[in-house]
């Protein structure tokens, strides 16, 4: 035990000695989570918003204001003349949806006949599109509506969202932060410093020495886990006071989650240090094959179910994907174990098939 | 001059005999290539939808025809209880639930007003403020088609036409891949480029034959300049790979000049290989470089308008991106690509990414150094 | 500037915080001279053929390389000498030729030339047959060798070797030996560092350093005659004990 103590102490030094890495390893959820509350956002801030206004009377002049008070929209220092104008506008890249009044609106307003407006979206972004149109169109309705003096008849409708009122995208991204951050610490580092060692030939010096291999990845890994905790702790507290956001379940059981999946990438990054040999390529395998699909196809910013079939069957087999869930369901839906029983057996089964592996790889080495 | 060529030739060899590398340089941005263009789709067509009808009346029934025919929404169920709509939001299939009142039809024909509730599942903020419009949207249409319909009253005017027209210039069946392959051709470029070349000289260090050629009296422009070019043309020839694949699969409209955007790719290049060259003179191993690299990558990317617009970050959050070299090719892809901008609409953002080459890698050239302080 | 001494080094002084690495050294060394940098691991001898080189800056003290000064003209000593580091300099992913395509190369060789020099020097070390293998398939006494000619591709006045011989076997060190020596006939003043006190006997004249100092500085038969001792391996001890 005592030799076991020494051994895991040594491992502090080396992560502590490695200022650069060690900065970036506190200092990116730091950074992510920040970036990722305050600037990473979907919500409409003053798109740029430009009229061409055949008619020039009350009616058009009326629907421009509501428009441009609505806080939606900013209007665009250019006007256009003619529709030739608009398409010269768009390209220049700043106005995102030009409304255009047909001739005589107020006129064929009164007179009942058709008057005519038309939208029109720079829909190279489709959802800013889709959005901008549907507030254009649901201000123009609401003058209609004004303008009707029809009483009652109208539907209305009471929106509730369910756990993040507000619609902050950083509800949706702290799990994923904290998931990227863990399996980069605890995959991406241990099976780097375990080749590390194998490059150095240190390995086979650890090897004749009394310690029993078990042990000794133990040793390599235990700082790591004490690490990655410290990370998930980190984010957590930046978003609970930063970004209020809740962990309606119980934080005892999402600690407990965070050291399972913690354990699961650890040995994913066990496995990948006894298939390789150097720590390039160790590198490369668990940025390709672990830190790519973990962002991409893990739910994490895209959401899976808008995902071909193919990808969505992918997606089942990486342990991010289950770990997001989890989080997710235990922060903000207040779940208990009862609910997510299932993405958590799936977790620890992924990580007994890896350690189960590794050993086979390890003995098949020494024999 | 003439020790440049000697550089080249000896980097193009060694990317050509590392093993582990080819596959990373030359199969893995065209598999990402496809896997990101399928999966970064933030299009919302599939919402799932549970509706409470308490009202079971011919205009109820109307109302969910509505909103299953927009092919928005996927019925996921059909009852008048509450609970089993929160039970799959609970399990996540389903993303919203309306709820529609008793008396919804009685009230609706006798001008009362009657009140719908939609209930979405909010974790995901973006997906939740789309099925609101969306909803929004369709409730507003068939509210106009009950006004339309029923008889009008002396008391009341009639109602005022307003047609409204909508046209989605530029992507026209707003397929959202259009948006966003443009953009992940920036990021595979950007990915390689930084990688490759922060790596690069950081290897020469760990393995020694950096204090061979410090010995040596090349000129430290020579050493950076034959050690930028290799990557420069791997960059712009996997953009042009990048290119074609966009056209015939993903059927990208090249609105503007090819010319220009190679023009373009060919200054922004020098930018991310100097920003790669100066991480690699700062660090002394390649796990360090790879580290750096990763965490600049990160920022980078998610501040460059590429998955979620720049417009609509906080004013302090877009002065930040005026530092950022991707959110500059991210925009300029897209403008030319699918808009056709001329040069005269992007001259500012040549100007900007020119002078981010320069900045760059003459710091990247003062930092190399060939004698130890 | 006095034309007989290639090297020249005055009160030469390097720290590295509070540690220093070469401490106030003096010598010179004569053109067309084997001139031997003795001592054991961490005694400063890399420290010292590094300023030397023109790729460390001395903290403190005085030295001319091939008539520059090393404070203020490295670029200009480069011009005139050939290095070979202790880490093995030679890409292992390259071939011999592409090796040398490339020092020659690098150190300006215009390629008429490079191709000849290649053969001259494939020949010489009989490595005709394998100029196209990796050189990471070569044993590493050959690639010291070849690491050698590599370093002195371009004929300077002045080749600084550290370490070249170690962990190489006796008969191909007495190879390595040779080439030296043909380079020094040649009217190359060699500069050469190792721990091997058997190899001192071959040079013109040594210096033996012992933490950052010189504590010895004559021909090898000199030494042996002022410390009484049979070997350098005596003189060595015998200085380390004083």
């Amino acid at each position: 035990m005592k030799q076991f103590i020494a051994f895991v102490k040594k491992e502090f030094y080396h992560i502590f000695r490695d200022k650069r890495t060690l900065l970036i390893l506190f200092g990116m959820p730091v950074v992510q989570v920040i970036l990722f509350g305050f600037a990473i956002t979907n919500e409409i801030n003053e798109a740029h918003i430009v009229f061409l206004d055949k008619s020039h009377d009350v009616a058009t002049d009326k629907i421009k204001d509501k428009i441009l008070s609505s806080g939606y929209f900013r209007l665009n220092e250019k006007t256009p003349r003619s529709s030739a104008d608009l398409q010269e506008i768009f390209r220049e890249g700043k106005v995102k949806v030009a409304v255009v009044f047909g001739q005589n609106f107020y006129k064929n307003m009164l007179t009942h006949q058709s008057a005519n407006i038309e939208i029109l979206a720079d829909a190279s972004d489709p959802n800013m599109a889709t959005t901008l149109t549907a507030y254009v169109t649901a201000i123009i309705r609401q003058y209609q509506a004004e303008e009707q003096t029809i009483t009652g008849g109208l539907i209305g409708t009471e929106v509730k969202m369910l756990y993040n009122e507000q619609l902050k995208g950083v509800f949706l991204f702290v799990p994923g932060v904290i998931t990227v951050i863990l399996m980069l610490v605890s995959a991406m580092m241990t099976s780097i410093t375990i080749t590390r060692e194998k490059e150095l030939g240190t390995m086979e010096i650890l090897m004749v020495s009394p310690l029993k291999p078990g042990l000794i990845i133990l040793g390599k890994s235990t700082p790591y886990i004490a690490l990655a905790m410290i990370n998930a702790v980190t984010i957590l507290l930046l978003a609970w006071t930063v970004f209020e956001m809740p962990i309606r379940g119980s934080l005892l059981l999402l600690l407990a989650e965070c050291l399972l999946f913690v354990i699961t990438s650890l040995s994913i990054g066990i496995l990948i240090s006894t298939i390789t040999n150097s720590q390039q390529t160790a590198l490369l395998i668990s940025l390709m094959a672990l830190m790519l699909p973990t962002i991409l196809l893990s739910g994490f910013i895209f959401p899976i179910n808008s995902m071909p079939l193919v990808l969505r069957y992918v997606s089942n087999i990486i342990p991010a994907r289950w770990f997001i869930e989890i989080v997710r369901s235990i922060m903000l839906k207040g779940v208990g174990l009862e609910v997510i029983w299932t993405e958590t057996l799936v977790l620890a089964g992924m990580a007994l098939l890896f350690i189960v592996v590794s050993i086979k790889k390890f003995n098949i080495r020494l024999g | 001059m003439k020790i440049i060529p000697f550089i080249v030739q000896k980097e193009f060899l060694q990317i050509f005999r590392n093993k582990s590398m080819l596959p990373i340089i030359f199969v893995m941005p065209f598999v990402q290539l496809l896997v990101l263009s399928y999966a970064a789709n933030f299009e919302v067509k599939n919402l799932t939808l549970y509706i409470t009808d308490h009202d079971y009346s011919a205009a109820s029934q109307r109302l969910v025809n509505k909103f299953q025919g927009t092919g928005y929404f996927q019925l996921t169920g059909l009852s008048s209880g509450v609970q089993a709509g929160f039970e799959q939001i609970e399990k996540n299939e389903a993303d919203l639930i309306l709820q529609i009142p008793f008396d919804f039809e009685k009230n609706l024909y006798s001008r009362q007003p009657t009140d719908l509730q939609l209930i979405v599942n909010a974790i995901d903020g973006i997906k939740a403020g789309l099925a609101n419009t969306y909803s929004n949207a369709i409730i507003a249409d068939f509210n106009e088609e009950i006004s339309a319909e029923l008889p009008v009253t002396q008391v009341m005017r009639r109602a005022v036409p307003i047609q409204i027209e909508s046209h989605n210039w530029f992507n026209t069946e707003l397929d959202y891949k259009t948006f966003m392959v443009p953009g992940i051709l920036v990021l595979l470029v950007t990915m390689i480029g930084a990688f490759l070349s922060s790596m690069n000289i950081v290897r020469e260090k760990e393995i020694g034959t950096i204090e061979q050629l410090n010995a040596t009296t090349i000129k430290k422009h020579q050493f950076i300049i034959g050690k930028l070019l290799p990557f420069w043309l791997l960059g712009l020839a996997e953009l042009t790979f990048g290119l074609i694949l966009a056209r015939l699969i993903f059927d990208i409209p090249f609105e503007g000049s090819l010319l220009l955007v190679f023009g373009f790719a060919a200054i922004y290049m020098l930018v991310v290989l100097g920003i790669g060259m100066f991480i690699s003179t700062v660090t002394d191993t390649q796990q360090q470089a790879m580290f750096i690299a990763w965490f600049f990558l990160v920022i980078f990317i998610l501040m460059s308008g590429l998955f979620t617009a720049i417009e609509n970050m906080p004013i302090w959050a877009q002065q930040i991106t005026r530092f950022n070299p991707v959110a500059y090719f991210v925009k300029f892809m897209r403008m030319v690509l699918l808009k056709g901008s001329t040069f005269q609409d992007v001259q500012y953002l040549f100007g900007a990414i020119t002078l981010y080459a320069i900045i760059i890698n003459v710091l990247a050239i003062l930092n190399y150094r060939k004698t130890s302080i | 500037m006095n034309n007989t001494y290639a090297i020249k080094a005055e009160n030469l002084t390097r720290q590295f915080g509070s540690f220093t690495a070469v401490d106030q050294i003096s010598f010179q060394v004569k053109k067309g001279e084997i001139f031997g940098f003795l001592g054991a691991n961490g005694a400063g001898k890399t420290t010292a053929i590094r300023m030397l080189c023109g790729l460390l800056k001395p903290s403190g003290g005085h030295a001319e390389v091939a008539g520059f000064d090393i404070f203020r003209q490295q670029e200009k000593i480069k011009q005139h000498i050939g290095y070979m580091s202790q880490k093995f300099s030679l890409y292992e992913d390259l071939t011999l030729y592409e090796n040398i395509r490339f020092y020659g190369g690098v150190y300006g060789l215009r390629m008429s030339e490079i191709r000849e020099r290649a053969e001259d020097l494939l020949k010489k070390l009989g490595l005709t047959q394998q100029r196209n293998l990796l050189v990471k398939s070569l044993p590493l006494g050959w690639k010291q060798k070849l690491a050698f000619s590599v370093a002195s591709i371009h004929n300077p006045e002045i080749v600084f070797l550290d370490e070249p011989t170690s962990g190489v076997d006796p008969v191909t060190r007495r190879q390595f030996w040779n080439l030296i020596y043909e380079a020094a006939h040649g009217g190359t003043t060699i500069f050469i560092t190792t721990h091997y006190m058997e190899e001192a006997e071959y040079c013109n004249r040594i210096s033996l350093m012992v933490a950052g100092k010189i504590k010895a500085l004559d021909t090898p038969t000199g030494l042996k005659t002022q410390y009484a001792a049979e070997s350098m391996d005596d003189v060595f001890l015998k200085l380390t004990q004083q």
